[in-house]
């Protein structure tokens, strides 16, 4: 009779914003940043490519935690762990292959050297390949989420709760990664990396293939993400989000559909952290404070949950907040953090995303009186 | 979790082959009559007995009205066969080999037993053709529910059970916005979606217009026979309207038995309902 | 507290034994014991020693605290105190210093060998607590010719306490003994020691010396052995009680922390994320009183926690009063935005922090009647501080549990978490019980940041450190349940620092922080859990 699918991913409107934003992603950028003099006003410099490149990354992340709070309903406080464990695995391969070049110009690690460690630990074997540190990326987060998820969630830890354990749980890695013995570089973590596959990191050239890439990423999640929410299986996470006793009587066993997103939001993460790693040139246990990954959620909450345009939109304006404001006011940048927490409860439970479109039904209404 | 069984030589439990989710083929054997068996339940919290060796049997197809004063542990009931509650000592079987204590709740659902709550239970932010379609029986597991779409036959159905319940003029309406009657009937159609041999239902016509009580009465007469039901509910002329036979239940085991008007004319019950 | 004083009496008996002319010693003795060869000058003192003379020390400590000077062209040795001289041979004042004095130069050999002559002689003395400070002076010594007078002191001792010192004593000089059984019968009392330097002299003789052992007999090894593994015995129980004790003194901190959330969250179900900056706000309080009394009456400034306490729960209170008022009331049932919000308040409050007082640590005193510990063997002492908050908590938790047991407030507490519709009906103001109830928990945590600042640094972060803990203490004790949070408080603290003892703070903290996450596993509503249909209401 009527619809009989899952509904098309995005309306006309949607894809020629796709298809916009990889064009600005994969040609304008590259070419207002490489192809047009330092001098021109049309010049988008490196210190904006790498700006935009870092926020696209945390846009990934933000769409990983819409997927699992603002769809289904559970809000992780753990999140940057995943982000973190991906860039570590990533970083992995990025130390080996500084090789030589190291100031102890040792096989491994100045930190490995600094604590007289005479070869790698077991948990580092093969990092070295390329392929195996992309694959630990993902599957690194992926696992500790499934295997976390699976107790969690069979156990119904749910609401708060689970916040609260997500917490813990990222409080007690980070406290694992500041020691020295970790194997993880301590305090300093990973840093004064050179090269990926042999060609030098810090070029233009590779800034601008990592921007790239991480565009790429972002929107590939982005589709998956659309993908998912317009199938059945997003209407049951939405569903498990308002009434779960409801979908178990239905016959709908929500573990496996919690784990699967879950799993998939922890992967999501992993990946944008392996991205943002050689673009910002350093990891360390901070990323997995519990402050960080909190603040995923208000990035989340500030676009408005529960769409994916609101996610991304969320993390610019959050992160591009914060650039402007460690530049200019940097002691207000915690005041202004803090009361965007508290207005975007309190006043915008739908973020921005959902102001705009109260504002157009408004706008709309009266319209529709003029006329009338 | 219990893992899930395969098929078969599960003893007592053989056809329980209805976990993760996925379609039954299983049939239920109701080849010795009842279809609901609970034999001498007991449910505690903190000492309280919510349900004190509680033995209760349905016939397949029958319709039966559960009667009792508040805190006489019919909820509580419902949660023991939905799996929502594990007793402490007893037995519940669904058929005659499906043991109820030892699944889960989706599992139960799987297995044919839908449950509607107290309080009207719907998916608010869906709308009411989704709910139905997500309640539809069908292959419930991850994967497939990435996969899935309506077939025309699936169509129809959600079709069919919209005018049932007198929804067919809004099935794009969030469910969130229907009036606490209609979310009643929802709840009712998204039950009978999954097709099950045996349906809960707890307190249906509260919240009900009398047009609306009477027309639920009509509906559940109509389904007696093909479905068994089970009805919790205080408002004694709907049980009047509906029910073949009674079963009263005080502090958490039955006290009578029978048709409507032997019932109410147990000096026990009368004693119960007016704390004489 | 009880040993200062007592230090404090031996330093005072000390500087008049000093003061007096020290006459007891014959010229020779004198002119041996300043004698610019080292040898000579042990011998001598050796010889003193060994005589019960207590009229001696005068000149010895003296010595030791370099006051004797020796004159070349007079050949003349005076004791010089504040610039008067006092001839040593023959006690009488010295009106006119010599021009050519020269210090004697004691070196650290003979420092310690005058400091072990000293407290020879004052085994003889009258004064329990001279003899009692001279046994433990003597603990680590090791020269066997003190043995017959050591024995001797032992033989006249009375007190069972100096009594045993010394038997631990006798034993470690008589290992330096030439005669087997008498080392033999030394390395079995060792064994009674609670002295960790025991240890030290037994694993000594267990030691190897290129492949060899250093001690030849096997017999005094294999006491040595069983000795040392006595000693181990008791020197751990002593740990285990410090260990004890330290993770009580945590769990009490632990408790109170988390106390005010148990009424917050475990009895408001708000979910308060700014509560360790309450924490934080309480140890700035306290931080400010005591600048206010320190700049306005100094003499008072043993006593400032007097005024720290009540200050840093009202401004806890207020500050958790004006943020129930103003954020959280709008809240309600929405724990997860409650979440975020609070969340918010915290950066708020840490930035306020930061701008008004520095991002630095703040230096936190305390009173002097808090410093010091009561020892209770020689390697467990239980600082005063802690011991203090631990009481401190106590005293709160009862406080706490009369106010809501047995106060209108409580009831009406009580009565608007059982349940809110209800209460309104009868007529109770829900909104202000709500305001009233936060500002209490707020309080709380106002004075658990006032303990704190008596034990730990005082900084804007302070707060974020305790508030991972403190939800653990609360959903390992499950929510609403006073009783739950104070046992998985203090427990949480205990086997914390047990754990800290076998694997380090670190690890220590990831165990428990597993353990939880196992432990929700099997009770997800904590240990004292609510059961049945309203449950998981």
């Amino acid at each position: 009779m009527r619809k009989t699918g899952p509904g098309a991913l995005f309306g006309t409107r949607g894809w020629s914003g796709v298809i916009a934003a990889l064009v600005l992603i994969c040609a304008v950028a590259p070419l207002l940043n490489l192809g047009v003099p330092k001098e021109s006003i049309f010049h988008m410099s490196d210190f904006s490519v790498s700006l935009i490149g870092k926020i696209m990354c945390y846009a990934i992340v933000a769409l990983a935690m819409d997927l699992i709070w603002g769809y289904t309903g559970i809000l992780s406080l753990g999140h940057g762990l995943f982000f973190a464990l991906g860039g570590y695995a990533f970083g992995m391969y990025l130390m080996r292959s500084i090789g030589l070049d190291g100031v102890y110009k040792s096989p491994l690690p100045d930190f490995m050297v600094f604590l007289d460690w005479k070869a790698y630990p077991w948990y580092w074997s093969f990092t070295d390949h390329f392929w195996y540190s992309l694959m630990l990326v993902v599957l690194v987060p992926g696992l500790l989420a499934f295997v976390f998820g699976y107790f969690a969630f069979r156990s119904r830890i749910k609401g708060v709760y689970f916040s609260i354990i997500t917490q813990a749980m990222t409080f007690a890695f980070m406290l694992l990664f500041f020691r020295n013995d970790t194997g993880f570089g301590g305090n300093n973590g990973f840093t004064d990396f050179k090269r990926i596959l042999d060609h030098p990191i810090f070029t233009p050239q590779m800034r601008m293939t990592l921007f790239v890439l991480s565009g790429l990423a972002l929107v590939g999640t982005l589709l998956l993400g659309r993908w998912i929410v317009t199938s059945k299986l997003g209407r049951v996470l939405t569903a498990i989000r308002d009434a779960e006793s409801r979908v178990m009587f239905s016959g709908y066993d929500p573990l496996w559909y919690k784990l699967f997103i879950w799993t998939l939001s922890a992967v999501l993460c992993g990946i944008a952290g392996a991205l943002y790693v050689p673009q910002v040139g350093i990891i360390n246990p901070g990323e997995m404070s519990p402050a960080n990954s909190i603040e995923i959620a208000i990035w989340v909450a500030v676009g408005g949950r529960g769409t994916l345009v609101g996610a991304i939109l969320g993390a610019f304006i959050v992160n591009g907040a914060r650039s402007w404001f460690t530049v200019a006011f940097p002691e207000y940048w915690l005041f202004f953090l803090g009361a965007i927490f508290i207005a975007v409860t309190l006043f915008l439970p739908n973020g921005v995303v959902g102001l705009i479109s109260q504002l157009r039904a408004q706008w709309r209404d009266r319209q529709g009186a003029k006329a009338a | 979790m219990t893992p899930i069984v395969e098929d078969e030589d599960q003893g007592t439990s053989g056809p329980a082959a209805v976990g993760g989710g996925r379609v039954v083929t299983e049939a239920l054997d109701v080849t010795h009559g009842p279809i609901l068996y609970l034999d001498d339940i007991t449910v505690s919290f903190d000492g309280f007995k919510a349900l004190n060796n509680l033995t209760l049997t349905v016939e397949a197809g029958e319709l039966r009205c559960i009667i009792g004063p508040n805190g006489a542990g019919k909820t509580t009931m419902m949660d023991v066969i939905t799996g929502k509650t594990r007793p402490d000592s007893g037995t519940a079987f669904f058929g005659q080999t499906i043991d109820l204590l030892r699944m889960t709740e989706p599992q139960i659902a799987h297995a044919g037993i839908g449950r509607k709550f107290q309080k009207p239970t719907v998916f608010e932010q869906h709308t009411v053709f989704e709910n139905l379609e997500l309640a539809m029986k069908t292959d419930k597991r991850v994967r497939a529910s990435l996969r899935a779409r309506l077939d025309s036959a699936q169509g129809d159905l959600i079709a069919a059970t919209l005018e049932q319940i007198k929804l067919a003029d809004a099935p794009d309406r969030a469910a969130g916005l229907l009036s606490h009657g209609q979310k009643q009937w929802l709840e009712i159609g998204m039950l009978l979606m999954q097709e099950p041999r045996l349906l809960l239902l707890d307190e249906p016509v509260a919240g009900m217009t009398d047009a609306e009580t009477e027309r639920t009465a009509e509906l559940f007469n109509s389904l007696a026979g093909k479905h068994t039901l089970v009805v919790v509910e205080h408002d004694m002329d709907f049980v009047g309207a509906i029910a073949r036979t009674v079963t009263v239940l005080h502090e958490g085991s039955v006290l009578a038995e029978g048709a409507m008007d032997a019932v109410q004319n147990d000096e026990r019950v009368i004693e119960v309902y007016l704390g004489r | 507290m009880i040993l200062v004083r007592l230090i404090r009496c031996v330093l005072v008996v000390f500087a008049l034994v000093a003061a007096m002319p020290a006459a007891a010693l014959s010229p020779e003795q004198i002119g041996k014991l300043v004698s610019e060869d080292p040898d000579v000058r042990i011998e001598a003192l050796n010889a003193v020693a060994a005589g019960d003379d207590e009229s001696a020390i005068g000149f010895l400590q003296a010595l030791a605290e370099g006051n004797v000077q020796t004159s070349v062209s007079t050949k003349k040795i005076v004791i010089v105190v504040d610039g008067k001289g006092t001839d040593a041979t023959t006690g009488k004042p010295v009106d006119a210093l010599p021009g050519d004095l020269d210090e004697v130069v004691a070196n650290n050999v003979f420092r310690r060998e005058l400091a072990a002559a000293i407290a020879t002689l004052q085994l003889s003395s009258k004064d329990r607590a001279v003899r009692l400070a001279a046994a433990k002076t003597l603990q680590d010594e090791t020269e066997s010719d003190r043995l017959p007078i050591v024995e001797r002191a032992i033989g006249k001792e009375s007190d069972a306490e100096i009594k045993g010192l010394l038997e631990r004593v006798r034993a470690n000089l008589q290992l330096n003994s030439k005669d087997k059984p008498v080392r033999l019968a030394a390395i079995v009392s060792l064994g009674s020691s609670v002295n960790p330097n025991t240890k030290t002299i037994l694993l000594e003789i267990l030691a190897k010396k290129g492949g060899e052992f250093a001690e030849p007999d096997a017999d005094i090894r294999f006491a040595a052995q069983k000795s040392l593994a006595e000693v181990e015995g008791r020197l751990a129980t002593g740990e285990r009680i410090a260990q004890v004790f330290s993770g009580a003194s945590l769990g009490s901190i632990l408790l109170l922390a988390a106390l005010g959330l148990a009424i917050t969250y475990g009895l408001m179900g708000v979910i308060n994320m700014a509560h360790g900056e309450l924490i934080m706000i309480g140890a700035y309080t306290t931080y400010v009183v005591q600048n206010l009394v320190r700049a306005n009456a100094p003499d008072l400034f043993n006593w400032y926690l007097l005024a720290a306490v009540p200050a840093s729960f009202m401004v806890a209170a207020a500050v958790g009063m004006v943020l129930e008022r103003g954020v959280i009331r709008f809240l309600y049932g929405r724990p997860l935005e409650t979440l975020l919000a609070t969340w918010g308040i915290s950066l708020i409050l840490i930035q306020a922090v930061r701008t008004i007082f520095g991002a630095q640590n703040v230096q936190v005193e305390n009173p002097v009647w808090m410093s010091g510990g009561v020892e209770l063997l020689s390697n467990v002492v239980l600082p005063w501080s802690r011991i203090v908050i631990i009481g401190f908590s106590a005293v709160v938790l009862l406080l706490v549990w009369l106010a809501l047991t047995r106060t209108r407030l409580g009831l009406f507490v009580r009565g608007v978490t059982q349940n809110r519709a209800m209460a309104s009906c009868l007529g109770v103001h829900t909104g202000r019980i709500d305001t009233w109830c936060f500002g209490l928990g707020s309080g709380i945590a106002g004075l658990a940041g006032c303990a704190l600042s008596q034990i730990g640094n005082v900084g804007p972060d302070l707060g974020q450190g305790y508030i991972v803990d403190s939800f653990m203490v609360v959903v390992l004790g499950g929510v609403g349940q006073l009783a739950g949070t104070v046992y998985a408080a203090i427990g949480l603290g205990i086997v914390n620092k047990f754990l800290e003892g076998i694997s380090g703070a670190v690890l220590a903290k990831i165990t428990v922080l597993v353990f939880i996450i196992i432990f929700i596993q099997k009770r997800p509503q904590g240990m004292f859990a609510l059961k049945g249909r309203f449950a998981d209401a």
